[in-house]
């Protein structure tokens, strides 16, 4: 059967319509993926040792990086927003209200996220990349164990956990403000917290969590499709590492603009 | 007994096995061997069930493997142990966490029904004191005996070995040949293993296939390769100066 081509392919030059074919067959690819991670679970109690153990590696081993970026994120928003405001006009509590929406609203949810990209998206796919090389998916897959299953939904499920460390991001990230706030004397205290209470909307929390938790699914499962379906050797899994964290990176940054119009728009 | 009739599988224009048949019989040791990118490798995937032939037939005891359903392939396949080149342990487990995983995952035997068991195959593949060892802090010889115990653990009806003596000094290489040879006769299993290694063909090969582009090109066992006349046969065997003169004083004492 002939496939009609779609119109916006026949402007495309040869190599670049191979090229965004590609990139559609891995999009169904990772789909596919998906679904085959929920298919023939693992026991129980093999399972719960192997998502205690992730939470371990991929939320509290992130913990330390997460405090120290937000603390210090939350202070150069403070500084920066501070430094804008030279009307006499307008009032110091400002500042703490910026504050606020900036940690919530974006650098607590998604700039964490694109560090954990980093992180934890690098140590997925180096983890599986290595289990490709070395066969050992091969052994699972021999003994009949699910290897999506067994490998990548303890990913998952652990960084459902996410959304903890997005809190404790954003209250270390204003209290990062405040204390630039008022040990650098751009604001006093009383001004500073009356303006974090200013027009505060819960939704935005709730807003925040909802991205935290689509963007933990999204660090759990674009690295484990590099690393899954990675191939040759030792140095095309530092490859893999490199591209896993463009491309989860990029996904985040188009869902953010997704959930945002959607929730916010 | 794995009986395999006319098995073709191609990757895209690739046409790597061109109707291949066979018969693996049961308690013996059965090698495949051939040149580099003669379709071995891609021959014990299909045997494996790793690769769906494309044409053609694999038959396990009388079930052909392409009418199994889902389940009962993955019942099959754990009827299967599998020795990997490279061991293939998992580095994140011990060598005792290495040889349960397969009790772990698919038995409901106690934890102490367990141990005896991996006890028990560890003391089988001469291994006694490296239970709480990672892969990593252990010798290659001894990764491959690991990684024979976690095959053998669940009492497999079918043993698969790709280049089991790859990587090993010319002892250890026979001790685990010989290791695998006994095992397979011990406990009756269906052994096939996939070799580069001329000395495994002497020593173990009870039926011996050699494959070429794809096709097989002979079969027989370690007594008859001495005595054949088949061109890419002796071409492939004899390509060392030791064995052709092995071959040559073989003929003139038959001569």
């Amino acid at each position: 059967m002939k496939v009609k081509c779609p119109t916006i392919f026949l402007f495309l030059s040869p190599q670049a319509h191979i090229e965004h074919m590609k990139h559609l067959e891995a999009i169904g690819k990772y789909f596919i993926m998906v679904w085959e991670v929920f298919k023939k679970p693992t026991k129980w109690p093999i399972m719960k040792s192997l998502i205690l153990k992730e939470i371990d590696e991929l939320i509290y081993g992130s913990m330390g990086i997460i405090i120290f970026i937000s603390f210090f994120i939350g202070g150069v928003v403070t500084i920066q927003t501070a430094l804008n405001l030279n009307s006499p006009l307008l009032p110091k509590s400002l500042i703490g209200f910026a504050t606020r929406q900036s940690v919530i609203l974006e650098f607590a949810p998604t700039f964490t996220s694109i560090i954990m990209a980093g992180k934890v998206g690098s140590y997925i796919t180096s983890s599986i990349g290595t289990m490709r090389v070395t066969e050992q998916i091969d052994a699972l897959e021999v003994m009949g164990v699910n290897s999506l299953n067994y490998l990548v939904f303890p990913k998952i499920i652990a960084t459902m956990m996410y959304p903890f460390a997005v809190a404790i991001s954003m209250f270390v990230g204003i209290l990062g403000g405040w204390i630039a706030a008022v040990f650098g004397g751009y604001a006093p205290s009383g001004e500073f917290i009356k303006g974090l209470q200013l027009d505060f909307d819960s939704f935005h929390v709730t807003y925040a969590f909802i991205k935290s938790v689509v963007f933990a699914f999204v660090i759990a499962t674009v690295p484990s499709y590099h690393g899954f379906y990675m191939k040759g050797g030792a140095l095309e899994v530092g490859k893999a590492s490199t591209t896993s964290f463009v491309w989860t990176s990029v996904v985040i940054i188009i869902t953010n603009y997704i959930l945002t119009q959607l929730l916010l728009g | 007994m794995i009986e395999v009739e006319d098995v073709h599988k191609s990757f895209g224009d690739n046409h790597v096995l061109k109707g291949i048949s066979t018969v693996f019989e049961k308690g013996k040791t059965n090698l495949i061997i051939g040149q580099s990118g003669s379709g071995k490798t891609v021959f014990l995937k299909c045997l494996l069930g790793l690769f769906e032939p494309d044409e053609g037939q694999i038959c396990y005891n009388g079930q052909y493997y392409s009418e199994l359903s889902n389940s009962e392939r993955r019942d099959l396949r754990q009827e299967m142990g599998m020795v990997f080149q490279g061991s293939a342990l998992f580095d994140s487990m011990t060598v005792e966490g290495n040889v349960m995983f397969p009790l772990d995952m698919f038995t409901k035997q106690s934890k102490s029904e367990m141990q005896d068991r991996v006890d028990f195959v560890l003391k089988r593949v001469n291994l006694v004191d490296a239970h709480k060892r990672y892969p990593s802090e252990i010798s290659g010889g001894m990764q491959k005996r690991v990684a024979i115990a976690r095959a053998i653990v669940m009492n497999p009806k079918y043993l698969f070995c790709d280049e089991p003596n790859s990587g090993l000094d010319p002892k250890t290489a026979i001790l685990i040949d010989n290791l695998i040879h006994e095992i397979t006769q011990e406990y009756d299993i269906t052994t096939i293993i996939n070799t580069h290694d001329m000395n495994s063909v002497m020593e173990i090969g009870e039926k011996i296939i050699f494959l070429k582009n794809g096709y097989k090109e002979w079969e027989g066992t370690n007594k008859e390769i001495f005595k054949t006349d088949n061109e890419a046969v002796t071409d492939f065997v004899y390509s060392s100066e030791l064995f052709k003169k092995v071959r040559q004083m073989y003929i003139e004492e038959r001569n």
